[in-house]
Order: structure tokens, then sequence, then C-alpha cells
């Protein structure tokens, strides 16, 4: 069974009385690749420091490998930190960064050569050891920063988004190359980032964090598809909330609820009493469109115009005004041979989605 | 578009001129096979062959770069280490020693030189190289502060804290990753002090003794005495010095820009 | 960070000691000094009192201080004229000479000024060599006598400080956003109206830094007036040179500084209030 490497227990962090972190319980199991998933301001920067040491909590204890690491300082604690800007010494060669670590340590001169060499093979960066951070690309870079923390053999690798100063392209190539790498080096990896395409694509896990507080911990499937709370629904992707009340709850997870006036079943592993209101989450790619010559069963559908046709490439997203002005989106894959997706402004069209798609939430306010 | 820039580069001119115009003369007029007259008398190194025989001035020539190197060099070890520490420590009064430094550039050199001549009295210190060296490093510390600062401030400030990471205390970041990097300001700071201290007059005149003649208090009095060729000579060797002195701290801060 | 280390303890009290030393002490001491008494066989003597603050309600010692003030005024405010165009000019300029042309600047302001001075004396004085370049052109018909007058005094003050108005005044035109300059000629202002409006109230910290840069010395430097003033010319600066060093009277001496240095610092205080709202300062 993998252990934990970094566990948090009730950690708060409190700056000039200004509560930054709340109430933090996190586990971090070896070997994972875990991200830190939030808007800016949320904390989650904080929370890597807290782990780095470059900052202590207010309350709460923080371990690594079972050890409490209160009041240890950075470079006693087996984690490095990968900077935003990535901190390179300027003056000195990519061969000189990585091995600055080392010589810290007093690590004999002969074991040093060898272990950097290690890293810049598995880093690709061989050809470059001579050249200083200047004569680096900014991937390059990256991999030399990555190199320098991960030649130590730290029990944990931060990475302080990392990525965010890259272009479009590189970024996605290095996203690709980080999940390779952290594979590779088999160290666990916290990473921390506001782009939750980012995140959905490289983690194993992912935190969602919101203001100080963490709003659920689960694989990327876990938080696209099951989010626990309606922040966590509204930060990862697009989606739509509907207001509604339940009807009557069958077994099998099966509910009745009314959403704008229709009764409609739909699928939930929570618990509700009839009567509650609650918030129904429907993504814009599981709902369906019909032209109103398309369809004939319309009796679980909704009706509703479409205001806005936005043609994406890959998809077309529609912006279709229902019943009462409810504004939902959708998106449908295009596909060139199919008739059906040439929709019109201010066309009639018939809305639905599979029942057991949607995700439930107790209503929030 | 023509016309401004034309009117720009003759006003950029005229500026010029003033400045340069009494220097060009005094260097001509070092030739100049004159006492008095100010019309040509034709080229001599005459008054620089007086200049080089002048055995006082030579002392006091020497005196004053003794003096310059060493508290050039006092100034920019105390104006490293309280550069360094006002750019990365947070300590109790940080904010006070930042407007002191202000504070103590703006002060006019006349009270600096008196107080500092009470203080010496007070301490029953007598005046001549040390009371000068006191003084002169006093008033160059804060100039290499600003020096060294401004050149802190362009670094990323990342790169302690990863240095700090991969296990560097204090000691091993200063000589392994601050040093290097500053050198250049290190000696641009270094350069200013030794200038500032070569041409210092007010402050020197508080506090020297009769012992230790230095260059600028020498000519001063030779300034205040009437006009000699001599001077013309001398000025015209001094600025000649310092024009190379400038040349050469700014390639050494362009290098490494 | 938290972590002591003996390298810090170690920069911390040094600069600390230095500090206390040679700028809290003597400044404390002058202070104190400025309340004592006087006498003839010792320089100090420890009978404080408000007697050297009541001697300064002195006729002529009111206009030295207001001649000094004068000279120091009109001095500035030459250099302003004369240094803010000059410096504009540079600023905006995009060319590679520019870095140069600012070399250019700094030279004469790194030589001596003693030097600088006594350059002066040469062009200024009667048989000089203005004098005989208008009298060639016909200008004038005999030659000017302003040497050891306070025109000459005022001349080589802007001789010398006329740099220390044009630094200040240049990175803060350089830090000028160009496209609101732009803006406003979009919306109609012709160019003195811009100026007028946008660029003067923008570059103010960099008049007020020059400005002082310029005053303080102004007041202050004794050899300038010393040199070029002649014996007459007893300007602030030659006054305290004067009480600490051939008077003796240090008490005395201290009390102008004491004033002095009240009346700068009132004008420091001026200018970081204006400049309260630029974030960028000079240099911290």
């Amino acid at each position: 069974m993998a252990k934990n490497v970094v566990e948090l227990r009730g950690v708060y962090k409190s700056i000039h009385d200004h509560e930054i972190l709340h109430d933090i319980n996190l586990e971090v199991r070896e070997g994972e690749f875990l991200t830190l998933l939030g808007p800016s301001g949320c904390g989650k920067t904080t929370l890597l420091r807290l782990i780095s040491g470059f900052e202590d909590p207010t309350r709460g204890t923080i371990f690594i490998d079972d050890k409490d690491v209160s009041g240890l300082p950075p470079h006693q604690r087996h984690v490095h930190t990968v900077f935003q800007s990535y901190a390179l010494f300027p003056h000195m060669t990519a061969f000189e960064n990585i091995a600055f670590g080392l010589r810290c340590q007093k690590v004999p001169s002969s074991e040093i050569s060898e272990r950097v060499v290690d890293v810049l093979k598995m880093v690709k960066l061989e050809k470059y050891a001579e050249r200083k951070p200047s004569q680096l690309s900014g991937g390059q870079q990256q991999r030399v920063a990555i190199a320098r923390a991960a030649v130590n053999r730290p029990r944990v690798l931060l990475l302080d988004e990392p990525l965010s100063s890259l272009d479009y392209r590189l970024r996605k190539t290095m996203q690709i190359e980080l999940k390779q790498l952290q594979r590779t080096l088999g160290i666990t990896f916290i990473f921390v980032t506001h782009d939750q395409e980012e995140a959905l694509s490289m983690s194993d896990r992912v935190v969602v964090m919101q203001e100080g507080c963490i709003e659920q911990i689960g694989t990327p499937r876990q938080v696209y598809e099951e989010p626990s709370t309606l922040n966590v629904a509204t930060f990862i992707g697009e989606v739509n909330i509907f207001e509604g009340d339940i009807i009557s709850v069958n077994g099998n997870n099966q509910v009745m609820l009314t959403i704008l006036n229709k009764a409609r079943a739909a699928k939930s592993t929570r618990s509700f009493s009839p009567g509650e209101k609650v918030h129904v989450l429907v993504r814009p790619e599981d709902v369906r469109v019909w032209n109103t010559h398309e369809v004939s069963d319309t009796a679980d559908m909704f009706t509703g115009t479409v205001e806005e046709v936005i043609y994406k490439g890959t998809t077309v997203d529609l912006i279709v005004r229902l019943a009462n002005n409810k504004i939902i989106a959708a998106t449908e894959f295009f596909d060139e041979d199919d008739d059906r997706l040439e929709y019109k402004m201010g066309a009639q069209v018939w809305v639905n989605w599979t029942p057991g798609w949607e995700v439930i939430l107790p209503h929030e306010t | 578009m023509k016309l401004k820039a034309l009117q720009n580069f003759s006003y950029l001119g005229l500026i010029y001129l003033f400045f340069y115009i009494p220097i060009i003369i005094l260097i001509v007029y070092s030739f100049n096979n004159t006492q008095y007259s100010l019309l040509w008398h034709g080229f001599t190194w005459r008054w620089y062959a007086e200049l080089f025989s002048d055995s006082d001035l030579w002392i006091s020539t020497w005196h004053s770069f003794f003096l310059g190197i060493a508290s050039a060099t006092a100034s920019a070890f105390v104006g490293l280490l309280a550069a360094v520490s006002l750019y990365r420590y947070r300590f109790t009064g940080r904010s006070f020693l930042n407007g002191l430094v202000f504070i103590l550039i703006l002060s006019p050199e006349i009270v600096t030189g008196a107080s500092l001549l009470i203080l010496f009295t007070f301490l029953h210190l007598e005046l001549g190289f040390i009371s000068l060296l006191l003084a002169h490093v006093s008033f160059c510390i804060p100039f290499v502060i600003v020096t060294i600062y401004s050149r802190l401030v362009s670094f990323d400030k990342n790169i302690f804290e990863a240095a700090k990471d991969l296990g560097a205390n204090d000691y091993v970041i200063f000589i392994r990753i601050i040093l290097p990097l500053l050198w250049p300001a290190i000696f641009a700071g270094w350069l200013l002090s030794f200038t500032l201290s070569l041409d210092d007059v007010i402050i020197s005149y508080f506090v020297a003794g009769p012992e230790f003649q230095i260059l600028p208090l020498q000519i001063y009095s030779m300034v205040r005495s009437g006009i000699k060729p001599e001077i013309n000579a001398l000025c015209s060797v001094l600025f000649c010095l310092t024009l190379t002195l400038i040349v050469l701290s700014q390639l050494a801060l362009r290098k490494k820009a | 960070m938290r972590h002591d280390s003996r390298f810090k303890a170690f920069s911390l009290s040094l600069i600390w000691l230095w500090m206390f030393l040679f700028a809290l002490l003597p400044f404390c001491l002058v202070i104190m000094a400025s309340f004592m008494g006087h006498s003839e066989s010792t320089l100090i003597e420890m009978q404080p009192s408000l007697a050297n603050y009541k001697q300064l309600n002195n006729a002529i010692y009111i206009r030295i201080f207001e001649k000094s003030f004068l000279i120091a005024g009109i001095s500035t405010l030459i250099c302003l004229l004369l240094g803010y165009p000059f410096a504009y000019i540079i600023a905006r300029m995009q060319s590679r000479w520019k870095s140069f042309l600012l070399l250019l600047v700094i030279i004469p302001f790194w030589t001596s000024s003693l030097i600088r001075s006594y350059a002066l004396i040469a062009i200024i004085k009667a048989k000089g060599i203005l004098s005989s370049i208008l009298i060639s052109f016909g200008l004038i018909d005999h030659p000017l006598s302003i040497l050891f007058t306070n025109y000459a005094v005022m001349i080589g003050l802007v001789y010398n400080l006329l740099p220390f108005m044009i630094l200040p005044i240049m990175t803060n035109v350089e830090r000028l956003d160009e496209r609101l300059i732009d803006a406003a000629r979009d919306l109609g202002a012709n160019r003195f109206t811009t100026f007028r409006k946008i660029i003067i109230p923008l570059t103010m910290p960099g008049i007020i830094a020059g400005s002082i840069l310029v005053f303080l010395p102004a007041m202050t430097i004794f050899y300038i007036p010393d040199i070029l003033g002649g014996a007459k010319s007893i300007l602030l600066g030659n006054l305290i040179q004067n009480q600490f060093l051939i008077a003796q009277n240090w008490p005395m001496g201290s009390a102008f500084s004491t004033v002095l240095t009240i009346v700068l610092a009132t004008l420091i205080l001026v200018y970081l209030w204006v400049s309260r709202g630029s974030k960028k300062r000079e240099w911290i």
C-alpha cells in the first residue's frame, strides 16, 4: 500500500490577521502527481511554501515521511522547490546550477559529476551542460530547474506554476514532458496551477481550493464529473446550473424532481428528502439540442430559442434561452456532413440530456 | 521634424559647450608659454616640468591616493554588507536605516564636516590620517549602498530562496551567489568612493590635520593665493585621470548589464 | 527568514555600530553643542543655555542667511531653466548615442569642482576670455567686472550644480509614459497645454528632487563663494566654516548648523510629501 509521504493536519495560516489557509487536511501519496488547483489568491502557493518550509503554519502540523517537520528549515526537509521564475543562478552553467545543492551537502566531486550527468540525461540536456541560463530557451531553463531540484533526490518535488510563463504550444509540450519526467524520476510531484485544463491532464489527483479552503480532493474524472460543491463545478469547465425541487426518492439512487416546472427522472448517490431544494448541474457537452422537425417524442424535453451560435472549430457552442429566460450553454462536436448542426439564430429548439448525466447538489446560497 | 531636431541639438550643444569650455581652456593654457598674459606665447612643457619637480605636491598627491584607496576599500566593504542586509533581511530598524542612508546622502557636507570635527574632539582623536579616513569612509558608505542596492533589486528574488532550499547558508549564499553577481556594482561603488574621496574639500577641510596634507586642500590654498600656470597643469592632469577612471567604471558596469 | 545566522549578526552589528558612531552620534553632539557656551580658552564650555540661538537673531546673520537663500534660490532657478530642457531632450532620445551623451554630462560632474571653479576665473575675470570675446564682438565697451561679485558666485554655483538638476529630471522623464502625451494630443491639447498640464505635473518629483540636490549644496558650499566671490562674499557656508575654524566658536557654529539642518529637513519633507504618490522614489 502506498504510504503518505506528506501529511497536513489541521493546518491554518494567517498573515497579519488575514487568514490565508483554513483547516487544511491533506494526505499526499508516495509517487503520485498531485495538483493544487484554484484561482489566484486561494492559498495554493502559501500551502506549497508551508510544505517546503519557507513559511510556518499558524496552527496545525505538517508531516514528511511521518516526521513532524515544524521548525525545520527548508534544506533539512528533503523536499525541493521549482520556482515559477526558475530562479537559475545566472552566472553559473547548467552543470554548476544542478551541482549546487550537492556541493552544499559536501558530496564528493566524483559522485557529483556522475549524478549531474545522469539527471541531465533524464531531462535530455546532456549537450547543454556548459551553457549559462541566458543561452537556454524557456523550456530548457525549466528542465534545468527541475534537474537542479531532482538531483538531490528529494522525497517530494514542489512546482509553483512552472508553466505559466510559457506560450501555449510550449506549454502543451511541457505538460506531456513533465508527466513523463515524473514517471521516470519516480518522485512525488506537488504541482500548483490555476489552469484547470492543465490540472486535469497531468494529475493523478487534484486538490481544488478556494479562498483558503480545500473544496474537493479527487481524481481528474471525479472532480470533473462528480463535483462536490458549486465552486468546484463552476471552476472546472463550464456548467449549467438549474434550480430544482425533489419530488420523491426511490431506491437505486433514483430521484424525481422538477426543473423549470417539468418533472424529470434523475440519478444521485447523495440522499435527499422530498421537497428539498437542490441545484442540478449539467455540463454543456452533455446537453443535446434538436431542431423542431427532428424529433417527435418531446415530452421530457425543454423548449427554447437559439440566442448565439459560436463555431469553435472542433465544436459548436450554442447559447439557448429556455422558458423562464433561463440561459444555458450546449456544446456539440462539429460534424461536417451532418446538417443537423446547422442552427440559426432565433430558431426554436428542443433541449434534453440523458438522465444520470447530471449532478445533483444540495442547494447553496 | 528636422527643424525640431536641429533646435534640440543646438540647445544640447550649447550646454555641453558651457560645461566643457572652461576645462578645455584650462588644458590649453597649461601649455601656454606665459605667466600672466592670455595671449598665446608658444607651446611649452614648462609648467608640467615645474609641477613634477614640486615635491610638496607629490607628497599630497600620494597622500590623497593612499587615503582614497583606503577609504574606498573600507566603504565598499561596509557598504556591501549594509546593502545586502537591507535587501535580504527584515530586521527591526530597517526602515530607520533606509531613511538614515537617504538623509546622509542629502546632508550638507558642511554639517557633516563640523559634526565629525566635534566627534573627534570629543573622542580625543588627533586630527590626521585616521580622522580623515574615518570621515571619508563615513560619507562614502551611503553612496556605495545606493550603487549596490540598485543592482540588487534587479535580481530575481527567488534565487536566494532557491539557494536556501538547496542547502546553502547565508555565508555560502554571500560568497557563491551574491559576490559573483554583484562585482560590477561593487567595483562601481569602489570607484565612486575613490573619486569622492579624492575630490573632497569641505569635509576634509574640517577634519584634516597639519601632518597629513592632501591634494584638494593644497590646491585650495594655492588657488586662493592667485593664479599660477602650474595649477593649470595640475588640473589638466587630474582631469585626464578622472576621465580615465570614469571610462573604466562605465565599461565595468556595461560588461555585466 | 527567522533563522539566525552568524553572518547576518556580524553584518548587522557592524552596520549599526558604524551608523551610530559616525552618523547619529556626531549629529547629537552638534545639537548638544549648540546649547553650550564658549570662552577664549576652551572650545566648548558646558553651560547649557539658549544664548547662541538668541544671538542668531542678529541683523548681520539674518542678512547673510537671506543672501545665501536668495543666491541659492536664484541659482536653483537658473539650473532648472537651463537643465529641464536639456534633461527632457536627452531623456526622450531613442538613438544609441544616448548613453554616450549621458556620459558626457557625467564627466564634468565627477571632476573636482575646485578645479572647475578655478577654470571659471580665467573666463570671467576682468581681462578674461568672456570679456575679450564680448569686446571683440563689439557688445560691450569696457571689460566686465563680474569676478568677485554675487554674479560670479551664481555662475560658479550653476556651473557646478547643473548636472545635479539634470540627472533626476532625466530619470523622471524617462519613466514618463509616452502614451499619456499621445492621449492628451489626441484629445485636442496643443503642445503648450500638454506641457503645462501633463508633463510638468508628472515630472514634478524629478523637478523637486533636482531642486533639492542643487539648493542644499548651493546654500552650503563655502569654497565657491570663497574663490569666485572673494573676501566680501560671506554666505552661510563661509559663516559656519568661519565659526568653527577661525573664530573657534564651536557652539555658535553648531547653532548655525542646527538651524541649517532644520531648514533643509523641511525641504526634504516637502519632497517626500510631493512624491508620496509615485511608487518609485529615486533609489529605494
